[in-house]
């Protein structure tokens, strides 16, 4: 078990020296440097601009540098917000988008999997085709477009919760179920098909065999088995909150990481690129890492162990 | 002897996309206390359906119960609802399944899935019924049942999985086992270890047995009374000894003649019945087997043969014991076990209709 969390960890930082490597190179391939673009420098400024930030050292030597910082997890400062580092611009934004992501992540987990146990169990009737309708919609529909519709109608029409900003619980409720829509409709459609496989088994049959009613063979034999695949799709699923997370903020006006991160791009403001990419980075490899574990104490059969049998 | 259960005229069919399929027309049989009646057929002869429909197994919908009744104890099971059912399952009639490496959950440790049937029919605390797991696990041959009952079934190998699977079923120390192929997935040397088990724990628990294989080898061995099921019927029944050398049947024949045996080292007469079993949706006209039997007579494209009694115990399904049937002779690997057995009838006597 620690012999496989400690080579999971090895995985995981060299997969995130690689992601931090291959931002660093794309930033030096982007054409336009983050001075570009405003008002003409005078050359000196510029220069004694690119000597403030480091940018007149060889590539290799900012390379090593960015790399030493980031182990002090030290990302720099802003290139566009003066007197801001990239570790305060994270420590700021990080607290909301965690709330707005756990929000959504808690909604999507709740009903996507209260529809799919539904429409398994009730297969082929109507609140099957209900369930898998709504689901098709979460999929089908983006999140952008979940957003104004929610706004429009639970904001602007029936005034029940706030157009946006972040100011109190309420607030927090529109961005939440926008973000979770496609992912809920994800997860209804996996337990549903897990479920119905897990009916299926020989082992339910022999549940019933032994007399036991329909709630309880649901409860102990199914639902477990059938959240199986749910778990692991908790990993993919955080990757799909953060990304949608960036559209999200922007729309409702909510002060979190990715918001910064939208911005930071249009800015070219390098340092913050870099410094969220790889800040998100270790948060998703992070929970990767907690899925599975998880995942080892759930299931039985799997062990966590690195590859050798029996240990 | 006291009749624990009684099949009458049960058909039982399934609803799907291409029609109407009749997977039991009119199965009528019984069973004492403390019995071990066998079915034996091929693959698709209703005999996993048949005995489904005793514990209300089959999924309804697709199935359907079309007509018949099942007497267990004398109380109509056809007409019971699920809830009723729940009380009769695993308490009264349990089973064992075909593939031990599917039939237990895979997630629940083996003691909690035998526990499940403790607390819900004997009413036992989680600690008596922890114990109590234990003994059974010891009861089915299970070594170190301490350790093994608080481990999950892939840590069991196939063998140990059915003997846990008997503990589950025994547990509530059932009227009716109904064990549906529990040695076909495993190898032979096992299947022997497991039937010497379900023999032993028969004796002790005085349970009454029906054992489904479609390996007649076995069926000498654990059988009092054999059915022979073909399409959906039952075309031959009677004691063991009835049915292995006094056959009647040209099915049952077949069966024998394509059983392996020691005696029987001449290979060219180890031939499986040729063709192969009739459409359920559409059953032909006249006698099921007619097409495959190379004893067919007119009659038997035409019209369905009734039921013939040759002893009371004996029944078979052909309208070669009728009197003006020609008098043929089995093929040679069975006529070689034929023997004349005393309480045979001296003339096959036409069974009554709705009577058997
Ligand atoms: N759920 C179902 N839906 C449709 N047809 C079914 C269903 N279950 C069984 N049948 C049909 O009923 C018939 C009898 O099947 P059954 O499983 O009883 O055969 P069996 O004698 O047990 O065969 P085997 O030796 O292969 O187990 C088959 O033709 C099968 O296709
Ligand atoms: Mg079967």
């Amino acid at each position: 078990m620690a012999k496989y969390i400690t080579k999971r960890l090895l995985y995981l930082l060299f997969s995130l020296y690689l992601i931090i490597t291959a931002t660093f190179f794309l930033m030096r391939l982007a054409p336009g440097n983050p001075f570009t673009g405003e008002k003409q420098l005078p050359p000196e400024i510029q220069a004694s601009l690119n000597e403030h930030y480091g940018l007149n050292k060889p590539w290799y030597v900012q390379y090593g540098d960015y790399l030493v910082k980031i182990a002090h997890w030290d990302f720099g400062p802003s290139f566009k917000y003066n007197s801001r580092t990239v570790n305060d611009l994270i420590n700021d934004g990080f607290p909301v988008s965690l709330f707005l992501g756990v929000e959504a992540i808690l909604i999507a987990l709740a009903l996507g999997t209260l529809l799919g146990i539904i429409a398994a169990l009730k297969h082929n009737k109507w609140q099957d085709y209900g369930a898998m309708i709504i689901a098709v919609l979460g999929i089908s529909v983006p999140s952008f477009i979940m957003a104004t519709v929610l706004q429009y109608f639970l904001a602007i029409k029936w005034h029940i919760f706030p157009v946006a900003r972040w100011d109190s619980f309420m607030h927090t409720i529109l961005p939440a179920l926008a973000l979770a829509s496609t992912p809920m409709a994800f997860i209804a459609r996996l337990t549903r098909s897990s479920m119905l496989e897990v009916l299926a088994n020989d082992y339910i049959r022999t549940a019933k065999s032994k007399g036991l009613g329909q709630t309880a063979i649901t409860i102990k034999h199914t639902i477990r088995n059938a959240l199986l695949p749910v778990v692991s799709y908790m990993g993919p699923l955080s990757a799909g909150i953060v990304t949608g997370s960036f559209v999200i903020e922007k729309i409702f006006g909510i002060p979190g990481l990715g918001s910064h991160f939208v911005m930071s791009i249009s800015n070219r403001d390098y340092t913050v690129i870099m410094g969220v990419t790889v800040f998100y980075s270790i948060i998703l490899l992070s929970a990767i890492l907690l899925v599975d574990i998880a995942y080892g104490f759930i299931d039985p059969r799997i062990k966590l162990t690195s590859g050798k049998k029996g240990e | 002897m006291e009749k624990l259960l009684e099949v009458k005229n049960l058909e039982v069919s399934f609803q799907t996309y291409g029609g109407e399929v009749k997977a039991v027309r009119g199965v009528s049989f019984d069973l004492h206390k403390g019995e071990t009646l066998a079915i034996v057929g091929e693959s698709g002869s209703g005999k996993s359906v048949t005995s489904q429909t005793i514990m209300k197994l089959i999924p309804m919908p697709p199935g359907k119960i079309k007509g018949g009744q099942i007497l267990f104890n004398g109380e109509d099971i056809v007409k019971k609802t699920d809830k009723q059912m729940e009380k009769i399952r695993g308490k009264e009639i349990s089973m064992i399944f075909q593939d031990p490496m599917t039939s237990l959950n895979p997630t629940m440790k083996i003691g909690r899935q035998i526990m499940e049937v403790l607390t819900k029919h004997q009413n036992m605390s989680t600690s008596t019924a922890k114990e109590r797991a234990v003994e059974l696990l010891r009861l089915v041959g299970i070594p170190m049942p301490e350790k093994r009952v608080i481990q999950y079934p892939h840590e069991f190998s196939g063998g140990m999985r059915q003997r846990a699977m008997i503990a589950i079923a025994l547990a509530a120390n059932p009227k009716l086992l109904i064990a549906d192929e529990p040695t076909t997935a495993l190898d032979v040397t096992i299947q022997a270890q497991i039937l010497e088990l379900m023999k032993d724990l028969q004796s002790k628990m005085d349970t009454s047995i029906i054992f489904i294989t479609h390996d007649l080898g076995v069926v000498a061995n654990v059988a009092d009374r054999v059915a022979v099921m073909y399409a959906g019927q039952i075309v031959e029944m009677g004691t063991v000894d009835e049915v292995f050398y006094d056959p009647r049947h040209p099915y049952t024949w077949g069966l024998l003649a394509s059983m392996p045996s020691l005696d029987n080292d001449d290979k060219s007469e180890l031939a499986a019945i040729p063709g192969t079993p009739p459409d359920l949706i559409h059953p032909p006209k006249g006698d099921a087997f007619a097409a495959r039997n190379q004893y067919a007579m007119a009659i038997d494209f035409e019209e369905e043969p009734p039921m013939f009694q040759i002893s009371e115990t004996h029944f078979a399904k052909t309208w070669l014991l009728h009197p003006d049937a020609p008098k043929v002779e089995p093929p040679e690997a069975v006529k070689r076990r034929m023997r004349k057995l005393a309480s045979t009838f001296e003339k096959p006597v036409l069974v009554q209709e709705g009577k058997s």
